[in-house]
């Protein structure tokens, strides 16, 4: 299809689906004005039905939680499919790279890391590491909670190898690790859920104690549930990281070791 | 505060647009790192910290990350 | 005023669908992807908004306080991490295009040539 004819059949399209966005628009309530009877009944009762004062993680790790299992094997799938992918090319990269050992281009390697980034980096590691923990045992309080405290502290594995230390990023996180980190935060999230089977219940029902509302130690099954999905998002993202990178650090090593 | 959402939703509008109209993929992964930005603000202002965070993290530094890295291994590639 | 954040949501929906279809490069294309995704956050959270409502955390403000829909803010928040994981494989398939191709141009890969 040429060029023209493709963004004159997206005006098109566009045509089309403002009629039906400015259709839909006149069922909705004014902005500001939304009355949905599951959000103000979930106000009304989650925090004594789950004893956690953030509404978005009961919803999302209780209420919901069947649905986040779903969502949860789409980004296991998907880190998968990465892996795969970019494995099938390191695999073809490394048999290449013997025949062409001898013509080594300096072009190919990454650039030298300066001071400055280093030193503000291995300032950094900690700190992040630490709020990343922070934001996924806090995820049942305060916003948070294991998807972005997992994303958190996947990007300290980025730090390490900004830093310059790619063998030490090989060591903090080593691909099994990474792989078994995702692999057992998918399998903990289904697990969680048989705990509710087990007590004769449907599964996924929160059937651990509830504790006090706003202790670390409360809201029973939501916290488990929150800390299997940090374990996994943390161990995905790290391993897409490492997949990405491992061409250069092949490289890199080469170079320098 | 009927203001501010007006400000912050102009911004983001005119952030995506500036995404898309950057052909550049290199520049676009910084671009991009802003929008992201402005995204997680205008959630903040959305009363849904929740989502701001995981939106900060995610489009401010996942997703430009990832991009570069795929550059990068693209670049690596050709030669 | 009322009817801006609905239409910055068609808005984006529509800017990121045009770089889609104008785009010459395999990683734009992903870049523009994640642009209308986007706009389904900005659509479901404007949505869920009241106006005076507080966050949905119960920690400084009494039970019962009026807060804003959080049904639509679990769906954005496990989305919006679940799809920076989709562009990854979206990327990865680029690259993996570029290394069978040689480019990241859609319009000189043949096999796209129906």
């Amino acid at each position: 299809m040429s060029f023209n004819s493709r963004r004159n059949l997206f005006f098109l399209g566009m045509l089309g689906f403002g009629v039906l966005y400015l259709w839909g628009l006149k069922g909705l309530p004014d902005f500001g004005r939304y009355e949905g009877v599951y959000g103000i009944t979930l106000n009304k009762v989650a925090v004594a039905q789950t004893h956690a004062t953030n509404l978005v993680a009961a919803v999302t790790f209780d209420y919901r939680g069947f649905d986040t299992l779903g969502e949860e094997f789409i980004l296991f799938a998907a880190v998968v499919g990465v892996a795969i992918l970019l494995r099938a090319q390191r695999d073809e990269a490394a048999t290449a790279d013997e025949e062409a050992e001898e013509s080594k281009d300096e072009s190919r390697s990454a650039p030298h890391t300066s001071d400055a980034v280093r030193v503000l980096g291995l300032a950094l590691i900690g700190p992040t590491v630490l709020f990343g923990l922070y934001v996924v045992a806090h995820g049942h309080l305060t916003p948070g909670g294991g998807f972005s405290g997992g994303v958190v502290l996947a990007t300290a594995a980025l730090l390490v190898y900004l830093t310059g230390e790619y063998v030490a990023l090989r060591r903090v996180s080593p691909e099994s690790l990474t792989e078994l980190a995702e692999s057992v935060g998918a399998g903990g999230y289904a697990a969680v859920g048989f705990l509710g089977l087990l007590a004769g219940q449907a599964f996924l029902t929160n059937v651990l104690p509830l504790g006090t509302t706003g202790q670390l130690n409360s809201s029973g099954t939501i916290l488990l549930i929150n800390l299997a999905v940090s374990v996994e998002v943390a161990g995905g993202f790290s391993l897409i990281l490492a997949e990405f990178l491992e061409q250069t650090l092949l490289v890199r090593e080469r170079k320098h070791g | 505060m009927e203001l501010l959402h007006g400000l912050v939703l102009v911004f983001v509008a005119v952030g995506g647009t500036a995404v898309v109209l950057t052909r550049d993929p290199l520049a676009q992964s910084m671009v991009v790192s802003f929008y992201g930005m402005l995204l997680g603000i205008l959630f903040f202002v959305f009363q849904a910290p929740d989502v701001a965070l995981s939106q900060l993290v995610v489009g401010a530094v996942a997703l430009p990350m990832m991009i570069l890295l795929a550059l990068a291994k693209a670049k690596a590639e050709k030669q | 005023m009322s009817y801006l954040p609905f239409a910055v949501a068609a808005w984006l929906f529509a800017v990121g669908l045009y770089g889609i279809v104008t785009s010459r490069h395999l990683i734009h294309l992903v870049i523009c992807l994640s642009v209308l995704q986007s706009s389904t956050y900005v659509l479901l959270l404007a949505i869920g908004y009241r106006t005076g409502a507080s966050a949905p955390i119960f920690v400084e403000i009494p039970p019962g306080a009026p807060v804003v829909d959080p049904v639509v803010q679990a769906l954005t928040l496990t989305n919006s991490v679940v799809a920076a994981t989709v562009s990854a494989l979206l990327l990865a398939l680029a690259v993996q295009v570029h290394k069978k191709a040689g480019t990241f141009d859609p319009d000189e890969l043949d096999i796209l040539h129906g």
